[in-house]
């Protein structure tokens, strides 16, 4: 394990986070003992199937669950412990230190209100200003998200823009009090290719510009590979590897990063072929024992039905990485294995 | 699969629908069951006989005999309202069922093949729902001259149209379905589709709006014999005695209470079997 | 598609409707079987007067002539004679129209005043306030509007005498005495109204905040409030605008009954007396009066959805 040098504090910090929601079949454990840090002003990639948790992670860490939802462990945003708030203070800390991007702006966007006033509203709901400070301010958000003619479009209802634009509000209105941390949630999975990268770059200019750290929710490895500076695995509610984009892509340390990265066309070797990862994803109100991954695992042996902890060093060397795995598939992955048993 | 993501937001306040349906099911049919069998066996139920006036009793406050008292003929209201309900309840099951004859062939035809039959059909049912309800059936009254006959005519015209739409929008669903296409993949002509794939898969949302719209041809009904114009005295009706009862309202205000309460109570058995039904078809409280 | 286009195109429509209208009710006279003359004036009237009235009617004239006479004379205001006073009908509409819409037009605002607050605590409501409200739809929807009528009568006229059971002065001549005579009437055309316009309101306003839209509000910090009132009725409005011109048709129908119960000289009592009478031109000319009414509220209230949902006036699906 790595020891503390001197590092800066983490933007978001997520400590042991734990989700149970009750179902028909018993309580279903959606995440696991999540432990994860943002750091100010990077991207960290948040990987995994449709299922694994990671948009419970993200409502989770905002407060944002129904009452039916068992969490427990932390979410610190800077000094603030958020899982200790009530819902009028979470609501002060929404919008304003953390915003949140969703997967399709056309369903997250008011149908009725203008997209400006939907910016407006952002600043209005957290800054003592008036109505006309607050339409100048989202004009300028508007125009820095690139939105052509902006003064023109403020008065449009959401119909008359173009998806990526609609994003583009969405993320503007993510923006409006300058947030420390913004999560998004797979912010480009309902628009074309071509936007999508537009979209990202977006995010990535304005993490440079305004030091914003960013969560990234994402299916796909392609955006990861874009725009991240860290990626997060995340399999079946728990995370298996967290460690740099270069990292994740040339030495995945984790049988599932590794067939992830297999799964995904033109990431594997030259001539390799797209490879399916056998097996189900495991019944989450009744989940194996130990590694989550095991019963699909090719590498899986007795060790695994016990789980394993994320070791490693995830955080201050940026050589290596953290993994979940009693069998990690690199050579530094397996010494941190050795180091630390 | 096992589990997904969570949803954006949870479903609103879910309620258990089954059971509301049956309970909503249950209440309507046991009231509407009561009310049926009590115009069914008016002859047999009736104390007295509802047209006889008797000169000594006008007016007359409830009593052992004239359990509801009487009227300002001396005529007996239980008995008269017994009567009443009778004519009532088969002017406003006529008419919606008359109406949902058409309509229901109507609504099957212009939605399966949609396009110039649909516009054909569907126009000139649109035109009569450019007249209020009540001006269509006042205007038939006019040209027809009033009668319970001509009443339940007009009230079907009025349902005719919402009806054929209501069933129309269900084929244009039912229609697309995947067995509807196999049947005509199958070779399955376009009459012996629509009788046997889409018309019983289509009817659904029409019984729930006829079952509501009975309720509604009962109050219809009543109004326009209140007005005059529906059931002619001296054949007992609950609008009509409404209207005979006004003039002595604080004399006898139970000339008034009584088919009054009869009207309402026949209503919300609609009502409540309409809303069963819906409850039972969607589930989820769509299409409401 | 700009709203102007959308406005105009919405006034183009109601051009044909209002010309069927006119179809229709010009062909009410003519639809009746047998002689409609010799209806009106009964069987003791000579042919010398059958024959006046049949003139005086446009009657032997061919139809079309009838029809196209009759139009132009609508054009220009004239929408023929009453029968029995032999007065311009117009006249008789301008002084009995205004109490119609008056009687409409007070009970609608009443109905939206209450469903509407009522619809939306619904929404956000628990399982009582749900239930609580069910049962006031279904009480309001079963209970017939005039039997409501006699028994508000009964309480409060005969029983307490707050209020006049019928009768009616003009609003010009003496505006409270003119109000305590509506109280009951618009009460009475009221209870169902309001009872259709919470449901729809409760109904819009739960499928308003059960969409994803919603959390995205939620996180952006939005209050709960704001929320409810400034995004949901806001989406809401719409649908209930569109059923509170639907439902204005309605309220017509039952100012009729109404009127007649109450003893107010509107348009519907107007033509349920002339039906009795036959005098058929007063009968025709009301018909028209309300539907004409109807269909101007109808546009109305589509301008009113367009302008609030700017989908509408796109033609983009909602």
């Amino acid at each position: 394990m790595s020891t503390a040098d001197g590092r800066t504090a983490p933007a978001l910090a997520l400590e042991d986070l734990r989700v149970t929601f009750p179902s028909a079949q018993g309580p279903v454990s959606a995440v696991d003992g999540v432990s994860l840090e943002l750091r100010p002003g990077e991207i960290l990639g948040l990987v995994g199937e449709s299922g694994c948790g990671k948009s419970t992670l993200a409502n989770a860490a905002m407060g944002l669950l129904p009452d039916t939802a068992e969490v427990s462990g932390a979410v610190r945003l800077g000094e603030q412990e958020l899982t200790a708030l009530d819902e009028k203070a979470l609501r002060r800390v929404r919008g304003d230190e953390v915003a949140m991007v969703f997967q399709d702006p056309s369903t997250s966007l008011d149908p009725v209100w203008t997209v400006g006033d939907q910016v407006a509203e952002t600043i209005r709901a957290h800054r003592d200003v008036s109505r006309r400070e607050a339409k100048e301010r989202a004009v300028q958000l508007m125009k820095e998200v690139g939105i052509p003619s902006a003064e023109q479009r403020y008065a449009d209802p959401p119909h008359r823009l173009s998806g990526g634009m609609r994003q583009r509000i969405v993320i503007a209105a993510a923006l409006a009090n300058d947030p420390a941390v913004l999560i998004a949630d797979e912010p480009t999975t309902a628009l074309d290719v071509t936007i999508q990268a537009q979209i990202l770059r977006l995010l990535d200019g304005l993490r440079e510009r305004r030091g914003t750290a960013v969560l990234l929710i994402t299916h796909d490895l392609g955006v990861v590979a874009q725009v991240c500076d860290r990626v997060a695995v995340m399999y079946a509610g728990q995370l298996v590897e967290v460690a740099t984009t270069e990292q994740v892509f040339a030495q995945p340390a984790h049988p599932y990063t590794e067939a992830l990265l297999r799964a995904v066309p033109g990431t594997g070797e030259p001539g390799s072929e797209l490879a399916v990862i056998p097996g189900q994803v495991p019944d989450l109100s009744s989940p194996p024992a130990g590694c989550r991954f095991a019963p699909r695992c090719p590498f899986g042996t007795d060790a695994c039905a016990t789980r394993p902890a994320l070791l490693g060093n995830e955080s201050g060397d940026d050589a290596t990485g953290a993994v979940a795995c009693w069998h990690p598939r690199t050579p530094r992955a397996r010494r941190q294995e050795v180091t630390a048993s | 699969m096992s589990v997904t993501d969570l949803p954006d937001v949870a479903p609103v306040a879910a309620r258990p629908p089954a059971k509301r349906a049956r309970r909503s099911l249950t209440i309507g049919l046991v009231l509407l069951g009561v009310l049926v069998l009590i115009a069914v066996l008016a002859p047999v139920l009736a104390p007295h006989d509802p047209d006889t006036v008797d000169p000594n009793r006008v007016l007359g406050s409830p009593d052992g005999s004239y359990l509801l008292g009487a009227d300002d003929f001396g005529r007996d209201v239980l008995s008269r309202t017994i009567f009443a309900l009778r004519v009532s309840l088969l002017v406003a099951v006529s008419s919606v069922v008359v109406a949902t004859l058409v309509a229901v062939p109507l609504g099957l035809v212009a939605g399966y093949f949609g396009g110039w039959v649909d516009t054909l059909v569907s126009r000139p049912l649109d035109m009569i729902l450019v007249l209020p309800a009540l001006l269509l059936a006042l205007s038939l009254i006019t040209i027809l001259g009033p009668g319970s006959t001509v009443a339940a005519l007009a009230i079907a015209v009025i349902y005719l149209p919402i009806l054929a739409r209501v069933m129309r929008a269900s084929t244009l669903v039912t229609s697309q379905q995947d067995y509807v296409l196999a049947a005509r993949a199958r070779g399955a002509g376009h009459l012996a589709t629509m009788l046997r794939h889409v018309l019983p898969n289509s009817v659904g949302p029409v019984a729930v709006q006829a079952s509501v719209l009975t309720g509604f041809a009962l109050q219809l009904e009543a109004a326009l014999s209140f007005l005059g114009l529906g059931t002619q005295p001296p054949t007992p009706s609950l609008g009509g005695m409404l209207a005979e009862g006004r003039d002595v309202l604080s004399l006898a205000p139970w000339l008034e209470i009584v088919p009054g309460v009869a009207i309402a109570l026949a209503v919300l058995s609609f009502l409540l079997i309409g809303d069963g039904l819906r409850r039972s078809l969607d589930p989820e409280g769509v299409a409401s | 598609m700009n709203r102007l286009t959308f406005v105009l195109r919405r006034l183009a429509l109601t051009i044909p409707v209002l010309w069927v209208m006119t179809l229709f009710v010009f062909l009410i006279i003519h639809l009746i079987p047998g002689d409609p003359v010799r209806t009106m004036l009964g069987f003791r009237a000579t042919p010398e007067n059958v024959a006046t009235a049949r003139h005086q009617l446009g009657l032997d004239e061919p139809l079309w002539r009838q029809y196209v006479d009759w139009l132009g004379g609508l054009l220009h205001g004239d929408l023929g004679t009453d029968l029995i006073s032999h007065a311009p009908l117009s006249e008789l509409l301008s002084q009995r129209l205004p109490v119609t819409l008056e009687l409409t037009v007070l009970s609608m605002l009443l109905a939206i005043v209450i469903g509407v607050p009522l619809g939306a605590l619904a929404a956000v409501g628990n399982r009582r306030a749900r239930s609580l409200t069910d049962g006031l739809v279904v009480l309001g929807v079963s209970i017939p509007d005039f039997w409501l009528g006699i028994m508000l009568v009964l309480l409060f006229a005969a029983t307490l005498g707050w209020l006049p059971p019928s009768g009616y002065v003009p609003f010009s001549d003496d505006p409270a005495g003119n109000l305590r005579y509506m109280v009951l009437p618009v009460a009475t055309l009221a209870a169902a109204e309001a009872a259709y316009i919470l449901r729809t309101t409760r109904g819009a306003m739960e499928a308003v905040l059960g969409r994803p839209s919603m959390t995205y509000l939620r996180a952006k910090g939005i209050s709960p409030f704001r929320m409810v009132a400034g995004h949901g009725l806001r989406n809401a409005a719409p649908t209930v605008v569109t059923v509170i011109g639907i439902q204005f048709g309605v309220l017509l129908g039952g100012a009729i009954v109404v009127e007649t119960l109450f003893g107010l000289p509107g348009v519907g009592r107007l033509i349920v007396t002339s039906i009795n009478q036959r005098n058929y031109p007063v009968v025709q000319a009301g018909v028209l009066a309300v539907a004409t009414l109807f269909v101007l509220v109808s546009l109305l209230v589509d301008l009113v959805v367009a302008w609030l949902d700017p989908r509408v006036a796109d033609g983009v699906g909602t």
